[in-house]
C-alpha cells in the first residue's frame, strides 16, 4: 500500500521538477524556514532547538573535565553525537543505532570538527593529565527530512550559546573554579548544506517526501571564510563532475546566508531567531 | 584525523612527497582478480602498503527474509579491519567508522550493479583489510568492484577509487597515512569512468573553492589510473591478455 503511494508521489515530484517546481512550492535552492532557539535547556551548559520545516532537533552541550586521549594530551575533547528518538517517526525502533543514524552522527561531528569551530588546544587544564570535554548531543524529536543540516545547526547554535565552567589543576585533580564562566573558544561558524538529486535535478534541503525518493545526496560544510571543510556523498546514485562543482558553489552561497542566523547568538543569551 | 602538526617534511622544495612521490602520482597499485576458492567472485589489492581482500557471494537468497525486496536485488557490504592491520591492536568488533565506511562503499557500488535483474536476492560483498596504510576505503572499493565483476554479476560500469587531498598548501593525489594524519585535507573519491559519475565522495579538511575543484579533477584522474589496473586484472584472469596469464573462464 505505502509502496504505491510512494511511487505515485515520486512521479508527481518528478513531474513538478520538470516544470521547475517543488511539491511545497520552494525554489530548487531554497531552504524551508529555519528557526533557531537557544537556551532552551537551562540544565545544559548550552542548548538549542532547531526547526527546519517540520524537522525538529534539540541539542544540549555538557562540559566536564576528562582525561585526554593518549595521543593528544595537549588538546581538549570535542564529541558531537546524534540520535533519532522513537517518537520522531514510526519507523524508528529502540535499540542500538543503525547505519544511517551512525552516519548522521559522524557527518555532523565531522563538519564541526573539521571546520575547527572549537579550538580544542585551548581546552587543556593540565597537559597529558586533564582536559575539558565538550559533548554536543543531538536528539531528533520530529522527522521531516534533512537531519544532517538540522543537527549541524542545532549543535552549532548550542555551542555558540555555551557558558563553560572553569577548572584548575589542584592536588592531582581538576578543581572547579567557582563563579568563573567563559565562552567556548570559537574560531569559525560551520554551516552544512545538504542537497538531494532527483533525476537530473539538485534540490537544497530535501523534505521527507523528497528525501524518500531522491537518488543521491551530498552534504557540504563551509566555514566563515567560505572554504569547504567537510563533505559526504550518500544515496544509490552518483553525481557528475559538473554537478558536484555546482554543489560546492551552492553550499558556499546558501551557507553564507544561513550563517547570518547565528550572528546574534552568544553565551548566556536566550534568543529565538 | 587527530593531530595536524607538520613535524615531518610532507613536501620538499623540489615538490617531492614524504614517500618520494610527485604530487600527482599514486602509490604502487597491484590488483588481482580471483584468488578465493569459495567466493563467487573475489579480488586482492595492494595499494601502497594497504593489503585488502574482497569476496562476493550471490545473487543468493536473503536472510533474514524480511530484508528482501520484490522489485530488486539488494546489496550488502561489510568493510572490516583485522585487529593486526594497524599500529595498535584494533578491537575486532565493527566500529562506528567501519559501519559508516560499509555504508558509503555500498552506496558507491549500487549505481554500478544491475541489481534489478535479480529481485528477492542479495549480493553480499565482504571486504577484509589485512593491512591498513591510509586510503583503505578507496582501495577496498576498487577491489570490491573487481570482485563483483569476477563474480559475473551484470554491471553498468566499474567503480574505481582514489583519494585527493592537500598537504603543505598543495593539492595532491592519493593521500597516504602520514599525509592523512599531518596533512590539511583528505578527499576520498569513487568514480564510474564510462558513465562519468562520482559515486563516493567524502572530505575532511579545509579547501578553498579553487582547491576543491582542483581536488575533484585530480581525484578523477587518479580513479582513471586505477580503472586501467582493474581492467588489466580482469583481462589477465579471463583473457590471454598482454601478459598471457590465466585462461578464459578459469575459476582461480
Amino acid at each position: 500500500m505505502s509502496e504505491i503511494i510512494d511511487s505515485l508521489k515520486r512521479a508527481r515530484i518528478e513531474e513538478l521538477l520538470e516544470q521547475g517546481k517543488r511539491l511545497d512550492g520552494r525554489a530548487f535552492d531554497e531552504f524551508r524556514e529555519i528557526s533557531i532557539e537557544t537556551g532552551a535547556i537551562p540544565k545544559a551548559n548550552g542548548s538549542a532547538r532547531v526547526r527546519i520545516g517540520d524537522t525538529e532537533v534539540v541539542c544540549g552541550v555538557k562540559i566536564q573535565p576528562d582525561r585526554p586521549f593518549p595521543d593528544s594530551g595537549d588538546k581538549g575533547i570535542f564529541i558531537c553525537t546524534a540520535e533519532m528518538l522513537p517518537l520522531s517517526h514510526s519507523s524508528v525502533e529502540t535499540g542500538p543505532p543503525g547505519p544511517h543514524v551512525i552516519e548522521l552522527a559522524r557527518v555532523v561531528d565531522r563538519g564541526i570538527r573539521e571546520s575547527h569551530m572549537i579550538d580544542v588546544s585551548q581546552l587543556v587544564i593540565k597537559e597529558n593529565k586533564s582536559v575539558v570535554g565538550v559533548f554536543a548531543d543531538n536528539v531528533v524529536v520530529d522527522y521531516d527530512g534533512n537531519l544532517f543540516d538540522a543537527c549541524s545547526f542545532a549543535a552549532t547554535a548550542a555551542l555558540l550559546s555555551t557558558k563553560s565552567p572553569k577548572w584548575e589543576f589542584k592536588d592531582d585533580a581538576p578543581a572547579l573554579v567557582e563563579g568563573s564562566e567563559a565562552d567556548l573558544p570559537v574560531g569559525t561558524i560551520p554551516v552544512s548544506v545538504t542537497m538531494g538529486k532527483i533525476g537530473q535535478h539538485v534540490l537544497v534541503d530535501p523534505n521527507a517526501d523528497e528525501w524518500q525518493c531522491m537518488d543521491a545526496r551530498v552534504t557540504i560544510t563551509t566555514n566563515s571564510d567560505g572554504n569547504i571543510c567537510a563533505m559526504q556523498k550518500g544515496g544509490h546514485d552518483g553525481f557528475t563532475l559538473e554537478q558536484i562543482k555546482e554543489c560546492g558553489k551552492t553550499s558556499a552561497r546558501i551557507g553564507a546566508e544561513i550563517r547570518k542566523k547565528f550572528d546574534g547568538i552568544s553565551a548566556g543569551s536566550d534568543t529565538e531567531q | 584525523m587527530g593531530g595536524r602538526e607538520a613535524t615531518m617534511v610532507l613536501l620538499d622544495e623540489n615538490g617531492i612527497r614524504c614517500d618520494g612521490r610527485k604530487v600527482d602520482e599514486t602509490r604502487r597499485v597491484m590488483i588481482k582478480a580471483g584468488g578465493l576458492k569459495n567466493a563467487d567472485g573475489s579480488a586482492y589489492i595492494e595499494f601502497g602498503d594497504n593489503k585488502i581482500v574482497a569476496g562476493v557471494f550471490g545473487p543468493r537468497d536473503v536472510h533474514p527474509k524480511h530484508m528482501s525486496d520484490t522489485d530488486t536485488g539488494i546489496l550488502r557490504v561489510r568493510y572490516h579491519m583485522e585487529p593486526f592491520s594497524v599500529g595498535e591492536r584494533k578491537n575486532p568488533a565493527p566500529s562506528r567508522r567501519e559501519i559508516e565506511i560499509s555504508k558509503v562503499i555500498k552506496e558507491a557500488l549500487e549505481p554500478a550493479v544491475m541489481l534489478e535483474m535479480f529481485p528477492r536476492t542479495v549480493v553480499d560483498v565482504f571486504i577484509e583489510v589485512l593491512q591498513a596504510d591510509g586510503g583503505t576505503r578507496c582501495a577496498a572499493l576498487s577491489a570490491a568492484s573487481v570482485a563483483l565483476a569476477d563474480a559475473g554479476i551484470p554491471m553498468r560500469d566499474m567503480v574505481a577509487a582514489c583519494a585527493a587531498g592537500k598537504v603543505a598548501d598543495t593539492v595532491i593525489l592519493d593521500v597516504n597515512n602520514e599525509e592523512d594524519q599531518a596533512g590539511q585535507a583528505d578527499m576520498p573519491m569513487g568514480y564510474m569512468p564510462t558513465l562519468e559519475k562520482i559515486t563516493l565522495l567524502q572530505l575532511d579538511g579545509i579547501l578553498t573553492p579553487e582547491e576543491y575543484e582542483k581536488c575533484v579533477e585530480i581525484g578523477i584522474k587518479g580513479c582513471m589510473q586505477v580503472y586501467e589496473l582493474q581492467k588489466k586484472a580482469l583481462s589477465e584472469k579471463y583473457f590471454d591478455g598482454e601478459n598471457g596469464k590465466g585462461g578464459r573462464g578459469q575459476k582461480r
